[in-house]
Order: structure tokens, then C-alpha cells, then sequence
């Protein structure tokens, strides 16, 4: 999977300005974009989702032209088949695990799913272990469920792309390096390309095949550190 | 048996205000929480006046502009033979007005309260603004939409000032519960006052405590 970012922005508030210049690609299937809070890593992937819309540049990914300012083209974000994970999953507090994960599937209230998308659903619970929390809540979850209720709601639909935003901030340590290897194993099931952005140096040792610094907006240096055995991209 | 006509139109009265209420004050919320743009300030303001005015005033203005010579009502008795002075429209028209800021506001707070972040998944899911919004921000708001109707409805049953300027108060016509009152107590029938009373405190009172239970059990 090809990643290809070459985007501005400005950002103005009353007493500051942030200008962001990122400028990078990645050919591999893992891909960490490290920095400080504040330094712009996640207003760029934000970008690339299509959630902000950066001032000039350009963004494709695996060949797909997403943002191009020169040439009039950004994507609405619905048509960009990203996943991604939030930090702090944003799970749909009105809806049970099931119906989270069910989200992209069904596009209307007032019908219900095919046998085949229920199928789709029991399926990706199980590969989860969510399926006897099918019922449940978001707020009755535990840090580790919410977040595979949040992956598995982020996979159903065979994302191009993962993108997770600090994946791992939001739970303790001795969770941490669990979760970690469960994203490992997950990237490997759904042949799904990662990209991590994290200030944990910890996610740099485990995810980074190519490695992207941030610092103060600006990239700071692009390392590859190959050694995932990420497959063919 | 104390005549209770005016309960019936007042209720008519006030679910058909609150109706048109509901479209337009969670439409014009939607808008002033979801935008920025020029003069979205002064059209909250303009949009909450009708919360601050006396109601007589309010009546006024809604005579300038909906009377048979005003602004709009001298195009509607023009061209479509319609007055809504003096009939139970006019009411409805009255009560719409001095309901809306209830509804409005409340609806802005709720809208406002919609964790943004749970937008932003809706469309990297695969949602356009109008799914967005049916599936996501509408029933994350629930709860303070259907108090801020509460509020409207209540408000709409018990207005005065406005209804008694534009529909007047014309037994067995446009005379609701409220001005049935007002007569009762004038011409000395408290049987007939105190029972609209008791009835409209009673619906009152159920209101708020329902409105506070709602307000009270938020998803978080």
C-alpha cells in the first residue's frame, strides 16, 4: 500500500499559528507518525480522512487520488473507505455492541439486515470475542472491549486503510502491550495496512516499518525501519 | 356541569403550535449549532425575543404583520380570501410564536451537547450529512428535544397577551382556557374558574416534573 502525503495548513487562533507541512509517503504496511502532542501528526491524518480539509496539496492513497487542490478533487470523507480508530473510540453511546459494529452496514433505520450481513456481524464478533457482549453498552464495557468493538466496527466494511489515532493511550500499561499484539494479529487476519500515530515511543519499536517524525508541524525525518515482515503492500 | 369547551380548543390550539414549533425551532437550531456564518448571533437573538417581549407586543407585531392590512396578512386576504384575525388560526399563529424561543433554545443546548467526534464516525462510516443527522446527532439529542417540546407545549397552552391581540376572545370560538378563566373570574363563576385552574395546573405541573426527569438521566 502506497501512502502519498504532500499537504498545508494553517491553523489561526487569536495569540498563535500552527502552519503544518507534512510531506511524506510510505510503501509499507506499517506506518508510524511519531511526535510530540501539538505537532501536527494528528491534524494529518485527520486530513487524510477527510475530516480536514488542508489548505493545498495533495493526498493519495494506494494509488487512489483523495485530495488534490490543483486539480479540484477532495473526497467527501464518506467515499474514502478509511478506517479509524479514534482515541477514545467514539462508540455510538445509543447503540449496543452489535449495532456499533452493524454501523456501517446498514445505511437506514426502518430496514433491517440481510441474512447475510447478520452473518457478516456474528462473524466479525466472534474473531473479536465480543460475541456474548453483543447486548451490552459502551459504557458497560471495559478499555480493551471498547476498543475491539471499535476495531471491529472500523473492519466490517474492508477498510483500504487503518488509521489509529494514539490507539493505546486510553488504557493501562499491562493492557497496553496486549492490545498490541491483538493489532499485530489483527492487521495479519484482515490484510489490513496500519498507520499508528502515537507519541509512545513503545508503538515505534512494534508497529514502525516506516517511520514518519513530527515536529512542530514540520517533518522531522522519514526513516524506514523494516523489519515486520509486513507482506506485499 | 362547568363548561369545558375552552380545555378542547386549547389543547388543539396548542399540539397544533407545537407541532409547527417542533419543524421549524429544531431546523433553525440544527442550522445556528451546526454553522458559523454572519448575523448568526443577532438571528439567535431575533429567534429568543419572543421569550423576553411582552406578549401584548408580541401581539402587536403579529398584527402588523399578519393583520388584513399587514405585511403578509393583506397578500393572504388578497389572493387567498384568508384572515387570520379573530379566528382560531390566529390562535395557533400566536401560540407558535410565544412557544418557538422554548423549543429553539433547548434544541440549540442539545445539538451543541452531541459530542462531535461521534459525527466524525458517522461519515468515515459511510454516512452523508442527512444520516449524520437521523441516525447520530437526532437521537443523541433526544432527551433535551422532547423537554424543550414539553416547555413548548406548555407555554403554547397557557399564552394570553398574544392570542387575546390577534384572535381575540370570543366564546365558543377563539376563547381558550386561559381567557375562559379571565371571564369566569370577571362575572364571578369560581366553580367554573377553579376547575380550569386545577385542570391547567395539574397538566402544568405533570409537564415540568416529566421535562426534569428528562433532563435529569442524560446518555453520557
Amino acid at each position: 500500500m502506497r501512502l502519498e502525503v504532500d499537504i498545508r495548513k494553517t491553523l489561526r487562533s487569536r495569540d498563535r499559528t500552527f502552519v503544518l507541512e507534512a510531506s511524506f509517503s510510505s510503501q509499507d504496511d506499517l506506518t508510524v507518525i511519531f511526535g510530540a502532542s501539538g505537532s501536527g501528526k494528528s491534524l494529518t491524518i485527520q486530513s487524510i480522512a477527510g475530516l480536514v480539509r488542508p489548505d493545498s496539496g495533495r493526498i493519495a492513497v494506494g494509488g487512489e487520488l483523495l485530495f488534490d487542490d490543483s486539480q479540484g478533487v477532495n473526497l467527501p470523507t464518506r467515499e474514502r473507505k478509511m478506517g479509524y480508530l479514534f482515541q477514545d473510540y467514539a462508540l455510538f453511546p445509543h447503540l449496543s455492541v452489535q449495532e456499533n459494529i452493524a454501523y456501517p452496514l446498514k445505511k437506514t433505520w426502518y430496514l433491517g439486515l440481510s441474512s447475510g450481513q447478520r452473518q457478516e456481524v456474528a462473524e466479525i464478533m466472534a474473531a473479536f470475542e465480543l460475541t456474548h457482549l453483543a447486548g451490552s453498552y459502551p459504557s458497560e464495557l471495559s478499555g480493551g472491549q471498547r476498543q475491539r468493538v471499535a476495531l471491529a466496527r472500523a473492519l466490517i466494511k474492508k477498510p483500504s486503510i487503518l488509521l489509529l489515532d494514539e490507539p493505546f493511550s486510553a488504557l493501562d500499561s499491562m493492557l497496553r502491550h496486549r492490545m498490541r499484539m491483538e493489532l499485530l494479529e489483527i492487521r495479519q487476519k484482515f490484510a489490513v495496512p496500519l498507520v499508528v500515530i502515537t507519541h509512545d515511543p513503545a508503538d515505534v519499536e512494534v508497529f514502525a516499518d516506516t517511520l514518519v517524525e513530527f515536529e512542530n508541524g514540520k517533518i522531522k525525518e522519514v526513516s524506514r525501519r523494516k523489519k515486520n515482515n509486513s507482506g506485499q503492500g | 356541569m362547568p363548561d369545558l369547551s375552552p380545555l378542547w380548543l386549547t389543547l388543539r390550539i396548542a399540539s397544533l403550535a407545537t407541532l409547527i414549533v417542533f419543524v421549524f425551532a429544531v431546523a433553525f437550531a440544527w442550522i445556528i449549532a451546526r454553522f458559523t456564518f454572519w448575523g448568526r448571533d443577532l438571528l439567535d437573538a431575533f429567534l429568543t425575543l419572543p421569550l423576553v417581549m411582552p406578549p401584548t407586543v408580541l401581539g402587536y407585531y403579529l398584527i402588523v404583520v399578519w393583520g388584513r392590512n399587514g405585511w403578509l396578512g393583506a397578500w393572504l386576504h388578497v389572493h387567498l380570501g384568508i384572515s387570520l384575525m379573530f379566528t382560531w388560526q390566529g390562535a395557533v399563529l400566536a401560540a407558535t410564536v410565544v412557544a418557538f424561543p422554548l423549543l429553539f433554545k433547548s434544541a440549540r443546548a442539545a445539538f451543541e451537547g452531541v459530542n462531535s467526534e461521534y459525527e466524525k464516525a458517522a461519515r468515515i462510516l459511510g454516512d452523508n450529512e442527512i444520516q449524520v443527522f437521523f441516525r447520530v446527532t437526532l437521537p443523541l439529542s433526544a432527551r433535551g428535544l422532547v423537554a424543550g417540546t414539553m416547555l413548548a407545549f406548555a407555554r403554547a397552552m397557557g399564552d394570553f397577551g398574544a392570542t387575546l391581540m390577534i384572535a381575540g376572545n370570543i366564546q365558543g370560538k377563539t376563547q381558550t382556557a386561559a381567557m375562559a378563566v379571565f371571564d369566569a373570574v370577571q362575572v364571578g363563576d369560581y366553580v367554573l374558574a377553579n376547575t380550569l385552574v386545577a385542570i391547567m395546573s395539574v397538566v402544568c405541573v405533570t409537564i415540568l416534573v416529566m421535562t426534569n426527569k428528562l433532563g435529569a438521566k442524560r446518555i453520557q
